[in-house]
């Protein structure tokens, strides 16, 4: 039996000292009637041979497509030291930090993580991760209503240019809680959110808004103008960010005249591989005063009995396995793995690599949307300033242009009318560091190919 | 055994009350309350201002194992809290029936206070919770 | 024997070349948005960070190094091949939206996965989507809101939790929007049929059960709950923390739960990972299929898709932005291949074993077990509470003192209705010798703490750092780096 070491000896033994015949005693508590006959459903055992042989045709068949989608998950190079250290059993294998002192590895490993975190944003704490982006919303959202004490509304402002399935997955998650998600309008010749959007909520009850930057379709709002909107209307501020972006942008901490107030998104871009969407992390940071209202296991930094220093999991009180139904959320494990995976792809890229890593993104990007507008039928359609994904609009429904590019190897962007039915024939396009100029020239031939095709049937 | 000041009247939740006498009372956690807690880190004190309900959760008390709501044995205005509390939470520990208050209400129906446990009945409580 | 921080070995200008692009590139970012100071980040060499790294992973106890009987956590061995199957290059490159054609053995893969959860839990339809235990207990209690909603029995609100369960169980009810009924357990560890009759009516939505409960024994009474909690028109959820306890011997789904969240990272050996991540598919009986999470992945003759909102227009939505924790999935997929039939069936058999054994001996070296008289599950608790009062050395006493003899401790204090407990679990892939061990460390501290408890309170002693101060942890928030 696979991973079982009991030897005859070992069981007869054991069964000696417990008292009983057979294994089968154990079980006798539990109700003859209930008692399963055989998982007649379950194949037999694989050797890890045969398994191996499996899987390895499986991987096989579904092969490596050049990646030119981003929408949420971005392919950048991962260097190997990451996931090798990250695959060492004393990480892989380690539990919840709980008994701080046999879990020091772990627990620095997240404090370091959060400073980087809180850095990267411009917030002054950060918590230990949450699920994903998406949760990690609507984390922030009920944080909100919690944070905010004079607002009665529960009411979010959320642009439409916020990610789609972030806000789904926000209604989804909050929902229950008697969250009014409304939504901001947005220009559909600019991409960008409508400023007097937010003009008409003005002197009425705000909870809290949201802005994304960059937004869905990669490019800069007015996140200045929007937070001191916010600010001056009595709502809190939550950011949404792609923290690659961040070595390039101002972070939300400084946006505005006072900064935003709570920060999350996706921390997949650091270290993490796609792998088929997950798994992931969310990341969130925030101002100081809202610290005992944030989700997630928090690791802070003490003394031992020799008055040494060593780090622990903190402000346990606000979590589930001791406030029960106060709880600031139910999430018990989170994302421990990708954590440490992202704070050594930190550590191995700094501020410089992150950097270098951002502006080659948003460059490769610009010379796929030259490429590919330099083709008959294709345009780009909001020619504002973006970091590295652009929308770009064909003359022909894209679905099909799709399969066919993924026929070809190449999966050549996410279609956008799934979400956003009137920008007809659209979608959204990305190249990170990771594409070569051969990779895009590949593109753009395929895609000219695929479009001659399309007019000739 | 904890100390249970016969002058005070008490909720089976562990607060205790004290009559000021001038249409105001002082409100805090019992001995037995911060033994439970342990160490206190935090206390988050009822804005000033705030209407309450007897019986409305109006402030929280967070040690290192446990975060427990503060329930108003009174209903009433809060007209002062004790904001010592917020860098020198351990004052509960230490005081908790004098420099560990935790907030001062207006009584809306001074009646209610007939319904609080006398420190007696206060004390079958706290046996009870002991055992 | 302290590592330092990685910043506090940063120097300025230092840079591990190889991993970002060699050549500056222009930005064209509008001056207002544009980033002023760099972030902190470390400056520091490719060796130094994986020196770093690997130093401080070397300060972890871990499955791979330490028996840890953590009671509630199924502790077992992560496979080595789950990992490195898991990490072939193509599922690792495969972008969630690349097409489905180009992802037939991944789908495939996934199906099969829900097939064989479906089957070792006995029920109608499986979603791989909720990202951890507590996602999926949210699942399921919002699929039984949903459920009554759609019958247009709006009055439902009320979620009944025994008082042992796990915290993440009232936490979710309340986020779902539900009050909260709390029932007792007996003396015997079963539920309290009368008190659970005296709670049930026309606004109960459902019942959260763990079994073997948290106590770490059997409901023996579970038939007649389903049917208390049916008959008042309540669904039953389960909460699958201890499902190694049962797996091949009895189906959540034949007990009458209508609803199941399963710990992947617990039953089905994904990694643990210092934290995560972890997997919480869901089960679903008949009744609530319409309103199961998306995404779920279909079979269309031979081809495999992904259920859209179109396919299950009734479902409580998308709880991830992708689909799940797939890496997480595949490793589970590896592990029930590796086990098959045969081998999912012993894993109840040797946990029960493991775990019995270890009661057995414990109980006969003068521990106080909390339910002496009951079988052990796959885990048991040890109650210290007799030590606390006659030697004045608690439970967190004992578990700090296992450190320094090389054993992970068991869970402490949970479940909180148990004074000064032990929650002890030791899995089916522990050896005989290694348990024996763990016997003779338990009673070697048990006479420490006869003879010299002081020294307990003390411990540990011979680890990277002594007893942490929590309450200055909490007081003086330390949370970031800041440089000096």
């Amino acid at each position: 039996m696979p991973f079982i070491p009991h030897t005859e000896a070992d069981v007869a033994e054991m069964l000696a000292a417990i008292g009983v015949s057979s294994i089968d005693e154990l079980f006798d508590e539990i109700p003859a009637a209930l008692r399963s006959r055989t998982l007649a459903g379950i194949p037999p055992a694989l050797t890890e041979m045969e398994i191996g042989r499996l899987m390895q045709e499986r991987a096989e068949l579904d092969g490596r497509p050049l990646v030119f989608v981003g929408a949420g998950a971005y392919d950048h190079h991962v260097p190997a030291a990451v996931w090798q250290i990250v695959t060492r059993g004393e990480f892989y294998s380690a539990y919840t930090p709980y008994q701080a002192e046999a879990s020091q590895g772990t627990l620095q490993v997240v404090y370091e993580f959060q400073t980087m975190m809180a850095s990267l944003t411009g917030m002054p704490v950060a918590n230990a991760s949450l699920y994903d982006g998406a949760s990690a919303l609507a984390e922030a959202c009920l944080m909100a209503v919690r944070a905010h004490r004079r607002s009665k509304s529960a009411r979010i402002l959320m642009p439409g240019t916020v990610n789609p399935v972030y806000a789904a997955v926000t209604h989804a998650i909050a929902g229950n809680q008697n969250l009014a998600i409304e939504v901001i309008d947005w220009h559909r010749d600019t991409g960008l959110t409508v400023a007097d959007g937010f003009k008409a909520w003005s002197g009425q009850d705000v909870t809290a808004v949201v802005i994304q930057q960059p937004n869905f379709f990669g490019l800069f709002e007015d996140v200045d103008a929007i937070t001191n909107w916010a600010h001056d209307n009595g709502a809190l501020v939550i950011a949404v960010v792609n923290p690659t972006s961040l070595a390039l942008l101002k972070p939300p901490g400084e946006w505005g005249r006072d900064g935003v107030d709570i920060v999350v998104g996706e921390g997949q871009p650091l270290g993490v591989p796609l792998s088929s969407g997950g798994p992931y992390f969310g990341f969130m940071t925030s101002r100081m005063e809202h610290v005992r209202q944030m989700p997630g296991r928090i690791v802070g930094r003490t003394l031992d009995l020799d008055g040494k220093p060593g780090f622990t999991l903190t402000l346990q009180a606000r979590e589930q396995h001791i406030r029960r139904t106060k709880a600031t959320s139910n999430i018990c494990t989170n994302q421990g793995l990708l954590v440490t995976a992202a704070t050594i792809y930190m550590s191995l890229l700094g501020a410089a690599g992150l950097e270098r890593v951002a502006a080659a993104s948003q460059q490769r990007t610009r010379e796929l949307v030259d490429a590919l507008t330099a083709l008959p039928g294709v345009r780009l359609r909001f020619p504002g300033a973006r970091f590295h994904e652009a929308v770009l609009e064909l003359d022909a429904p894209v679905r099909p242009v799709l399969e066919a590019l993924g026929a070809r190897n190449i999966i050549g962007g996410y279609e956008l009318s799934q979400h956003y039915p009137e920008l007809g024939n659209t979608l959204l396009v990305c190249a990170t560091e990771a594409r070569t100029p051969a990779d895009i020239a590949a593109y753009a031939k395929a895609l000219a190919d695929v479009l001659q095709n399309a007019r000739a049937a | 055994m904890s100390n249970i000041p016969t002058e005070l009247k008490y909720r089976k939740s562990h607060e205790w009350v004290r009559d000021e006498g001038d249409g105001t009372v002082t409100v805090g956690i019992s001995d037995h309350a911060q033994q439970a807690l342990g160490d206190l880190v935090f206390v988050e004190i009822p804005e000033v201002g705030r209407e309450l309900s007897a019986g409305e959760a109006c402030a929280v008390v967070e040690s290192v194992k446990a975060a427990s709501d503060v329930y108003s044995p009174v209903s009433g205005a809060v007209t002062a809290a004790n904001d010592a509390l917020a860098g020198s939470p351990e004052i509960v520990n230490q005081d908790p029936y004098g420099a560990g208050w935790i907030a001062r209400i207006r009584l809306s129906d001074p009646a209610e206070l007939d319904g609080l446990l006398a420190a007696s009945q206060y004390e079958e409580v706290v046996k009870a919770a002991e055992d | 024997m302290r590592e330092k921080l990685i910043f506090e070995q940063s120097r300025p200008g230092r840079r591990a070349t190889a991993q970002a692009p060699s050549a500056p590139v222009d930005v064209e970012i509008p001056e207002q948005l544009r980033r002023r100071k760099p972030p902190l980040l470390p400056e520091a060499s490719e060796l130094q960070v994986v020196r770093h790294f690997t130093r401080l992973s070397q300060l972890n106890f871990s499955i791979d190094t330490h028996f840890y009987p953590l009671g509630s956590c199924t502790m077992k061995y992560n496979p080595r091949a789950c990992n490195s199957l898991a990490m072939l290059p193509e599922f690792l490159g495969r972008h969630p939206y690349a097409a489905e054609s180009r992802g037939q053995g991944f789908l495939a893969t996934m199906f099969e996965l829900q097939e064989m959860l479906r089957e070792v839990t006995g029920m109608q339809g499986v979603s791989l989507t909720p990202m951890a235990g507590a996602q999926g207990e949210f699942a399921g209690v919002a699929m039984i809101r949903a459920y009554h909603r759609a019958r247009g029995d709006l009055a439902r609100n009320e979620i009944i939790v025994p008082d042992a369960a796990h915290g993440t169980n009232p936490a979710t009810a309340t986020m779902c929007g539900c009050k909260v009924i709390e029932i007792p357990s007996l003396p015997d560890g079963d539920i309290d049929g009368d008190a659970l009759r005296n709670v049930v009516g026309p606004k109960t939505a459902g019942i959260m059960l763990t079994n073997p409960s948290t106590l770490g024994v059997f409901e023996r009474r579970i038939v007649a709950v389903a049917k208390i909690v049916h008959d008042a028109g309540g669904l039953l959820y389960y909460d699958g923390a201890n499902l190694n306890a049962i797996l091949g011997k009895v189906r959540p789904g034949d007990m009458g739960f209508d609803v199941i969240h399963m710990n992947l990272h617990k039953t089905f050996s994904t990694p643990h990972g210092g934290g995560g991540p972890g997997s919480g598919a869901v089960g679903v009986g008949k009744r609530l299929l319409p309103f199961m999470p998306l995404p779920v992945v279909a079979r269309d003759g031979e081809r495999f898709r992904w259920l859209t909102e179109k396919d299950l227009p009734q479902s409580i939505g998308r709880l991830s932005g992708f689909m799940g924790n797939a890496g997480v999935l595949l490793r589970a997929y590896i592990y029930m291949r590796m086990l098959g039939r045969e081998g999912m069936q012993r894993v109840a058999e040797y946990a029960a074993l493991n775990a019995n054994y270890l009661f057995a001996r414990l109980k006969k070296e003068g521990f106080d077990a909390a339910y002496p008289q009951r079988r052990a599950s796959h885990e048991f608790i040890i109650t210290l509470k007799r030590q606390a009062r006659e030697l004045g050395v608690t439970a967190m006493d004992f578990a700090k003192r296992l450190l320094d003899h090389g054993f992970h401790a068991p869970t402490t204090y949970f479940p909180l209705l148990v004074p000064e407990c032990l929650l002890i679990e030791p899995t089916e892939t522990e050896a005989k010798e290694d348990l024996d061990a763990f016997i003779d460390a338990l009673v070697a501290i048990q006479r420490e703490a006869e003879t010299e408890p002081d020294k307990l309170k003390g411990a540990p002693y011979t680890l990277p750092v002594r007893r942490l101060d929590d309450v200055r942890a909490a007081k003086q928030l330390d949370l970031v780096w800041r440089a000096s």
